[in-house]
């Protein structure tokens, strides 16, 4: 990136250490070592549209204070995940298979359901999980099922409105049966079609923030999300989502991510990898099953 | 092992494919055209054909009407592998039997999503 080249490596380092102590100290995030490849490619285009002369000086204008609105640009081009439609596909089974089979015996009576993605990013999750409901609808008529996505990202939540995606994006993922039914082909993109973004409704919001206006989830997917948090931060959010979650609701975290050394009421659930219950619904499973 | 059969005009192409399936543990054949695809297929049927659209002799269209109905024809998975990327040509290959279809270009991890689709996960 022409923006670094004019920087030594010693500096590179200096920089980039310091954008990961503004990052903890002003967001929470924490950024590994060996994650300096994602500060140049992501913050390369402001750098350049902000003409200013490096990373080492849009560090010192971070540290100022001065520019609330180009450092929250920042937080969200650091935070912006790696994203596709079915992404590790053992959480869509599982969800599809295991967890929604069980929501749906549960509330036969109330026919109605709420599931939120925490990191919804530029939609391909929330959609995914659109889509599971879209081929279930049939078995389903009558339930309403709203599909919640919040981002700290106000420019990944513009791309997951507009669920407009480029070939390399629908391809990774989507079988060619789903591209062909859930997708118009506008030129070289496709656009998923209205009456399955009309099932996700997107929300502009901080993890860190205040959960009030969301109400409560039966599902919360939290996929690679808190990896980006200290562990009192993560115990923060996971506490916070608990109390929006239902007695018999389920949290999806990301292939790599746990509770241990948490300070959480969530447990793993008995059966599933990488699904999170209250510790009683966890009780109640084991129960169950023995 | 699995048998791959790679068939593409473009010896690029096929090299590049013939790769990434050596690397996900396939043995791979080639075939230029649709011809020489259907001489092969007759031989011994693979478990698996990517297949390119455009091509001299026999495109990928006729061959894979020509395959499903030739002797254990309807058995191997057939993926397209082209740079046709309009929507009534990939709705015309699955009803005409493919079981995916890639648009060009491509990569291993494209590859490996679309065999999960069809059944064939790979590590």
């Amino acid at each position: 990136m022409s923006e670094f080249l004019g920087e030594s490596e010693a500096q590179k380092v200096r920089s980039f250490d310091a954008l990961r102590a503004y990052l903890r100290r002003e967001s929470g995030l924490i950024l590994d070592a060996d994650k300096r490849y994602l500060v140049e490619s992501r913050l390369s285009p402001i750098i350049r549209r902000e003409s200013i002369n490096g990373l080492s000086d849009l560090v010192r204008i971070l540290e100022l204070n001065q520019a609330p609105r180009l450092a929250q640009e920042v937080v969200q081009a650091m935070t912006i995940n790696e994203t596709y439609f079915f992404r590790d596909r053992l959480p869509f089974d599982t969800l599809r298979n295991e967890i929604l089979p069980e929501l749906i015996r549960n509330r036969a009576a109330q026919k109605s359901l709420r599931i939120w993605c925490a990191a919804a990013s530029t939609g391909q999750e929330p959609y995914s999980i659109a889509l599971i409901m879209e081929e279930m609808a049939s078995r389903m008529p009558g339930w309403r099922v709203d599909i919640i996505g919040t981002d700290l990202s106000e420019a990944a939540l513009a791309r997951a409105k507009e669920g407009l995606y480029s070939q390399f994006e629908v391809q990774r993922g989507l079988s060619t049966p789903q591209l062909l039914r859930y997708f118009n082909q506008i030129r070289d993109m496709w656009q998923l079609k209205e009456n399955v973004r009309s099932r996700v409704k997107y929300r502009h919001m901080n993890l860190l923030g205040d959960y009030g206006m969301l109400g409560n989830f039966d599902v919360i997917f939290c996929r690679n999300v808190l990896i980006y948090f200290d562990a009192a931060k993560k115990s923060e959010v996971l506490n916070k989502m608990t109390r929006t979650l239902a007695p018999d609701g389920a949290i999806f975290l990301g292939a790599a991510e746990s509770v241990i050394g948490l300070d959480t009421k969530l447990v793993p659930h008995p059966q599933h990898r990488g699904v999170l219950v209250r510790n009683t619904h966890a009780q109640t499973l084991t129960k169950k099953q023995a | 092992m699995m048998n791959a059969l790679v068939v593409d005009d473009s010896a690029v192409i096929r090299k590049i494919t013939r790769r990434i399936l050596e690397n996900l543990s396939f043995h791979v054949d080639e075939a230029a055209d649709g011809v020489e695809a259907s001489r092969v297929c007759y031989e011994d049927m693979p478990d698996i054909i990517f297949l390119d659209w455009n091509m001299p002799e026999m495109n990928g269209l006729e061959f894979l009407k020509d395959l499903r109905n030739m002797p254990f024809g309807g058995e191997p998975k057939v993926i397209f592998v082209t740079t046709e990327n309009d929507i009534a040509r990939i709705r015309c290959a699955i009803e005409a039997g493919a079981d995916e279809y890639i648009m060009k270009p491509f990569n291993e991890h494209i590859i490996r999503e679309k065999l999960a689709q069809i059944g064939l996960p790979v590590d």
